[in-house]
């Protein structure tokens, strides 16, 4: 066999691993109970060398477990002890510190062995419906509060399930038979992933991965090296954006320095930690910052230990993007998701024309805890020829508790060249449910979700648009919603001359005054109108190509006034524009 | 016994029309080019040129069977009628807003699809029902009248209607429907809880808006179709092939076109799925490489695995998400971009890719000598020796080889310092390991091992390939069928005339009801044997019920089949046991104290399939006459190989010849591995096996 044979063999087999990866986090989504794993695709999965140094990881729905994933396996080797891994052990964890930010993610790695001899390790992640605590919500004052911990131990010694670390999780959450539904999801897994190596390894005759993972981190560190060498060596930025945060406003602050091969992004002058639950783990900082310099700089090249090593992200300890135990973490997204914005405004003045304007950021999730009606009293007995009274207490009968997450997404920044995306997740990668099927899940009523026109920032490239939601119960139900919204009094900013977004808003249909984060009370009968926030444009309006606003105007993603005044139409313009719509000659 | 039954199957192909006529056992073929303006033309060319081969009158053939990718097309390239959807207030972006997710995770100058209707096109009316049926505002007349004002003034063609819940009340639909009907008689509708009565209103929507989009056109075409063959003295009835592998009625394709998307690859898996009971094989992989995909499905038990929903219209690198889903009844395949013209390059990796991007017949693989500077999958196979350069394409074209050469030096060689030998081993190993990976994928998405299994090739480029995707996935043996490159047309003349109607109904298992099961299988069943019934009012009808059962909790459910007893005298126990165990083969083990509840309910009424024939034993093996040797690249040994060449016309059955090997033909080349040897089976099919012959 040659070696010009063998390189293409290597290239074989490093498409197979990446494959594996795929095959291993597809196997979960099919067995997972979480709704966010499987209909929101809130799970990773990977394949590592026997050292601990990740060689593949599944594209999955969440950047926020790029690195977390690729820095896990080390903590296990550490923690288990090298002289403790054995075959068919399986190891557990959701230290938000070692495992990937926040109790509600489950890390489970389990050592692969050839032939007797410990070749490397799977790892998979996948965010569970509930850990037990205060449930999942920022109202936690420590971590203490948010649930249970399991710190990296065996769930399974040499094949053997820990039967008293399951009796534990049972007993403290309130999902048990799921929780421990999706802990089994994982170590199998797992187990798909270990067996198509292992065919591998005998296809291609290979006793141990030290030579696939050579080839693989050589490769990966040169192209992203090389792609690092096309940016200015030397140049240095700092960029920031201020955001509601949950007690005060939060300041986010990055500072990148560019070497010739490798780049720094530094957190220093970022607020410090906030009381409640949105405090992040160095870990899930790691992710988003890299991801978003990944995004800019290498998408085409996969992640492994080498092509993430380059990128070096650090921040001052107990900053709120460097949360030290026993930091409130459960919503570390909705900072998390800021941090790419946050990055791209230092970016930008080192790599013009490239990153787009800001967006919604942080994913409009909410959460609605229901429960019978409490405003009368269900054990009344009025008078039967009062139809109302007896059709209330019927209905309030009838009510069940149920609670029902949904994720919902704002518009994305104007790109240099493009519009932003309408009603799309970025950063995050996740996906909505239909409207059908959450109404399924419980006794909740969407009554509207569509696009929110205006509400992208005007500019030559316009902002995403963001969208409306108004949600109310079931008769005889009321609820909670738990509101997880940023970009309340922080919309976000465009470059180059673009307009900012619309802000989010929330207020109750009578008009009462709701607030962005936290748990509130929503009486019978009434609804939540929400309006999740657009994204900012890009360049100035005036220099948008008119046939675009024209068209903007006829699919009403724009307002008459706002055609008028960012973008200048004459009203003659849009009244043909209006003709147009109505004759159906408009494109 | 009275003459022998003649039939036509026509699919309708984006470069070519094939048309097969069997008159008895005896099958005529031609492959024309499709004629876009008037497809109907190319039919007309093929079947006269057909008849002629046969020396028979059109007048005689007794029946039509058609598949096209009008449909599809007319969704990839957006040339459908003028439509408007009518939809609850407060939804209007559901098909703009798709899943909210972006396909792709690292591309930051991502497009995402184009709804097929713009924002202006979509129209609301104030209206709600909840998700148990109840309504909750009830829809007013006057409104739906002021509505069809504006459709009216804006000259719609055709309308989609889509409610929120309707597939549990359709009432709101049906009432726009009257008013619409009433006012504007002439425009055509489809309503969502007719098209795909199921769950998910992006998925449903999207599925009516398609098919109200694409009536106009395949209503007209479909009509021209029948008036044309009139006038050629063809007198038959007209059937069509749908998506989910049966034969529908003319005037169902006219109402419900949507489910012909996808009838061309459905037609190959049929052709597949016949092979495969004719030899008695209960698992097959059915592999289809063309010139820019390859399709990959999984037939069981002679029948091809089925979905209730896929996605067309891929607009980013055939990747998931990029397309627009389609909810109907289709036979589950997995779409690469892998095929001859599939071009390879290094990324910045310094690794070899192959695909998405295709050369297509313009300019083509480099070979074709047309202008193509970009080296193809079909180059890399030149240099390899799987093709010879004088007798391709039965010696319509000659491949130039120093062009193969050229493009591959250039691109990939000069790159990754490797002679072009290696680096064409390079680029059909990578294209070889990315079919066998969707394949892997795919298999392990079904709870299925591969290696039981046996692969049936057809479509140009797969014969090509298929040998050493088998030694890729441990599969031990390939069926190269005769007529591979007509595969979907006479696929057509074995599928059974069938129809499936689907609902959501939910239900837990602790809430149980069997009465109402009964009925709502029973009425299935009816609705489904009545367009059985449509096309065949004396041939025997069976159903078969299906159900998609979950934990509850999950978001996916598994199809559980049922058999006509227990779908007539439904109980839990027995659809928890089933559910178990169908749980178990896909995940490894069920999970302990969890509901289970069902979502979806299916029956399909079906005619039983044409009879596959049988495949004779043949008592002597011979050696196949040799009619020369040359070298061919093995990649499983690493080097290159003398292989024997061996005509596959001069193969008699029995005749077998020992890898490494290459057996040719006009339409393809079968490239027997080292590893293998083949056999001419009595029907014609080259049965390559992992074993050596004495």
């Amino acid at each position: 066999m040659n070696t010009q044979a063998d390189k293409v063999r290597q290239q074989v087999m490093w498409n197979r691993l990446i494959s594996v990866v795929e095959e291993q986090a597809m196997a979960l989504v099919r067995t997972a109970f979480s709704t966010s794993v499987r209909e929101a695709g809130d799970l990773s999965a990977g394949v590592y060398n026997v050292e601990g140094l990740m060689m593949a990881q599944a594209v999955t729905g969440t950047p926020g477990h790029v690195n977390a994933m690729a820095d896990a396996v080390a903590h296990f080797i550490r923690r288990i002890g090298r002289d403790n891994i054995l075959e068919g052990d399986v190891y557990i964890t959701n230290d938000p510190w070692e495992g990937t930010g926040h109790l509600h993610d489950i890390t489970v790695v389990t050592p692969s062995f050839h032939c007797g001899v410990h070749v490397g390790f799977f790892a998979c992640t996948a965010h569970i419906v509930d850990i037990g605590g205060r449930g999942f919500g920022a109202d936690a004052n420590s971590v203490y509060e948010e649930g249970l911990y399991i710190p990296i131990m065996k769930f399974a010694d040499q094949g053997q399930v820990d039967k008293t670390l399951m009796h534990i999780v049972r007993g403290n959450v309130r999902e048990p038979d799921q929780l421990v539904g999706d802990i089994y999801a994982l170590a199998t897994c797992n187990e798909i992933g270990h067996r198509r190596l292992i065919d591998m390894m005998s296809e291609f005759d290979l006793k141990d991965l030290s030579g696939i993972a050579a080839f693989i981190f050589e490769n990966s560190k040169a192209a992203t090296e090389a792609c690092i060498a096309a940016l200015p060596t030397g140049a240095c930025a700092a960029g920031e954006m201020v955001i509601d945060g949950y007690s005060a406003p939060v300041t986010l602050k990055a500072k990148l320095d560019i070497y010739s091969d490798k780049i720094t992004c530094d957190f220093a002058g970022t607020s410090g930690l906030d009381k409640k639950g949105i405090n992040v783990p160095l870990v899930y900082t790691k992710a988003y910052a890299c991801y978003a310099l990944k995004c800019a700089i290498a998408p085409e090249i996969p992640n492994n230990a080498a092509s993430l090593a380059p990128f070096e992200i650090t921040a001052p300890e107990n900053s709120i993007v460097n949360a030290l135990h026993p930091a409130p973490v459960a919503l570390r997204h909705v900072i998390g998701h800021m941090i790419p914005d946050t990055v791209y405004n230092a970016l930008d003045q080192i790599l013009p024309d490239t990153v787009p304007a800001e967006g919604a950021g942080t994913l409009c999730n909410f959460q609605v805890s229901l429960r019978p009606r409490t405003d009368i009293d269900l054990n009344a007995e009025p008078d039967p020829s009062d139809n109302q009274a007896m059709h209330d207490i019927a209905m309030a009968k009838q009510a069940v508790r149920s609670e029902v997450l949904t994720f919902n997404s704002g518009g994305s920044g104007a790109r240099p060249q493009l519009d932003g995306l309408n009603a799309t997740a970025f950063p995050s990668g996740v996906m909505t449910m239909p409207v059908e099927a959450t109404e399924h899940t419980g006794p909740v009523i969407i009554w509207r979700k569509e696009l929110r026109p205006g509400s992208g920032g005007a500019g030559k490239y316009r902002g995403g648009l963001g969208q409306y939601m108004e949600v109310g119960a079931v008769e005889g139900q009321e609820f909670d919603i738990s509101a997880m919204f940023d970009r309340v009094d922080h919309p976000a900013l465009g470059r180059q001359g673009g307009q900012p977004g619309a802000p989010t808003s929330i207020a109750l249909d009578d008009g009462t005054a709701m607030q962005g984060k936290g748990r509130q009370f929503v009486p019978h009968g009434k609804k939540v109108m929400m309006a999740f926030p657009g994204g900012a444009g890009y360049g100035k309006p005036a220099a948008r190509d008119p046939e675009l606003v024209k068209r903007d105007l006829a699919r009403g993603y724009i307002t008459e006034s706002s055609a008028r005044s960012d973008y200048g139409l004459s009203d003659s313009e849009i009244n043909q524009v209006n003709t147009d719509v109505k004759n159906g000659s408009a494109e | 016994m009275s003459e022998a039954a003649v039939r036509l199957g026509v699919d309708i192909g984006g470069t070519f029309t094939d048309v097969v006529l069997e008159v008895g056992d005896t099958q005529f073929s031609t492959k024309v080019l499709t004629t876009y303006v008037a497809p109907e033309n190319a039919i007309v060319e093929g079947l006269q040129e057909v008849c002629r081969k046969a020396g028979i009158e059109p007048s005689r053939i007794q029946q039509i069977i058609h598949g096209t990718t009008l449909a599809t097309n007319a969704l990839i390239e957006r040339s459908g009628a003028k439509t408007a959807l009518i939809t609850t207030r407060g939804f209007r972006d559901v098909i703009e807003m798709r899943t909210e997710s972006r396909f792709e995770q690292y591309d930051l100058n991502l497009s995402l699809p184009e709804p097929l209707l713009a924002r202006h096109q979509r129209y609301t009316l104030d209206e709600r029902v909840s998700a148990s049926g109840e309504i909750l505002k009830p829809l007013d007349n006057a409104e739906i009248e002021t509505l069809v004002d504006d459709i009216e003034a804006a000259g719609y063609e055709s309308v989609a209607i889509g409610f929120l819940h309707s597939y549990i009340d359709p009432t709101h639909e049906n009432q726009v429907r009257e008013v619409l009907a009433r006012r504007l008689p002439k425009v055509m509708v489809s309503l969502s809880c007719e098209v795909s009565p199921q769950m998910r209103e992006y998925e449903r929507f999207n599925t009516t808006i398609a098919n109200a989009y694409i009536k106009p056109l395949m209503k007209s075409y479909l009509g021209r179709l029948e008036q044309k063959l009139g006038t050629e003295g063809v007198a038959c009835p007209i059937f069509l092939m749908h998506s989910g592998g049966g034969i529908i009625s003319l005037e169902n394709a006219a109402e419900f076109p949507v489910r012909l998307v996808e009838s061309g690859p459905a037609g190959g898996a049929v052709f597949a799925a016949n092979i495969a009971a004719r030899y008695g094989l209960e698992k097959v992989l059915s592999f289809d490489m063309g010139g820019t995909t390859a399709k990959i499905c999984l037939i069981k038990n002679h029948t091809p695995k089925t979905s209730r929903v896929f996605e067309v219209a891929r607009t980013y690198r055939f990747k998931k998400g990029s397309g627009m889903p389609i909810s109907i009844p289709v036979i589950d395949m997995v779409e690469i971009g892998a095929g001859g013209g599939s071009l390879a390059h290094v990324d910045s990796l310094q690794q070899i890719r192959v695909g998405p991007k295709s050369a297509g017949s313009e300019p083509g693989p480099a070979c074709y000598g047309r202008g193509g500077e970009n080296p193809a999958v079909t180059d890399a196979d030149l240099v390899l020796g799987k093709l010879d350069a004088d007798n391709f394409a039965g010696g319509s074209i000659t491949l130039d080889l120093q062009a193969s050469q050229n493009a591959l030096n250039n691109n990939i060689g000069s790159q990754l310092s490797m002679e072009v030998e290696n680096a064409a081993f390079g680029v059909a190993e990578m294209v070889d390991e990315n079919m066998a990976n969707a394949a892997r994928v795919h298999a392990v998405e079904n709870g299925e091992d591969l290696s039981e299994y046996t692969m049936i090739a057809f479509g140009g480029a797969a014969p090509l390939h298929a040998g050493r995707l088998c030694e890729k996935l441990g599969v031990d043996r390939l069926l190269v069928p005769p007529g591979a490159g007509v595969g979907s047309a006479i696929g057509f003349l074995r599928a059974p005339f069938s129809f499936e109607a689907t609902r959501s109904v939910f239900m837990r298992l602790n809430e149980f009801d069997s009465e109402a099961i009964k009925q709502l299988l029973s009425e299935l069943s009816d609705e489904a044997t009545r367009f059985v019934r449509g096309c065949a009012p004396d041939e025997p009808v069976t159903s078969q019920y299906k159900v998609y059962m979950r934990y509850s909790g999950q978001g996916w459910e598994i199809p559980i089949t049922l058999t006509e007893a227990q779908a007539t005298a439904p109980d839990a126990e027995t659809f928890k046991t089933l559910f178990e165990k169908d749980y178990i083969a896909l995940f490894g083990r069920a999970v302990e104290g969890l509901e289970v509840e069902i979502t979806v309910w299916a029956v399909n009424a079906t005619t039983k399939a044409q009879p596959a024939g049988d495949s004779q034993s043949f008592s002597t093996q011979t050696a196949a006459p040799v009619s020369g040797a040359r070298d061919v690249f093995d990649p499983a040994v690493g080097e290159t190989v003398q292989s024997s060449i061996v005509l596959r016309d001069e193969m008699n059955t029995g005749a077998t010849v020992n890898g490494p090997a290459v057996i040719t033909e006009d339409q393809t080349t079968i490239i027997v591995p080292s590893s293998r040897s083949a056999v001419r089976q009595s029907d014609g099919c080259i049965d390559v096996k992992k074993e050596y012959m004495a």
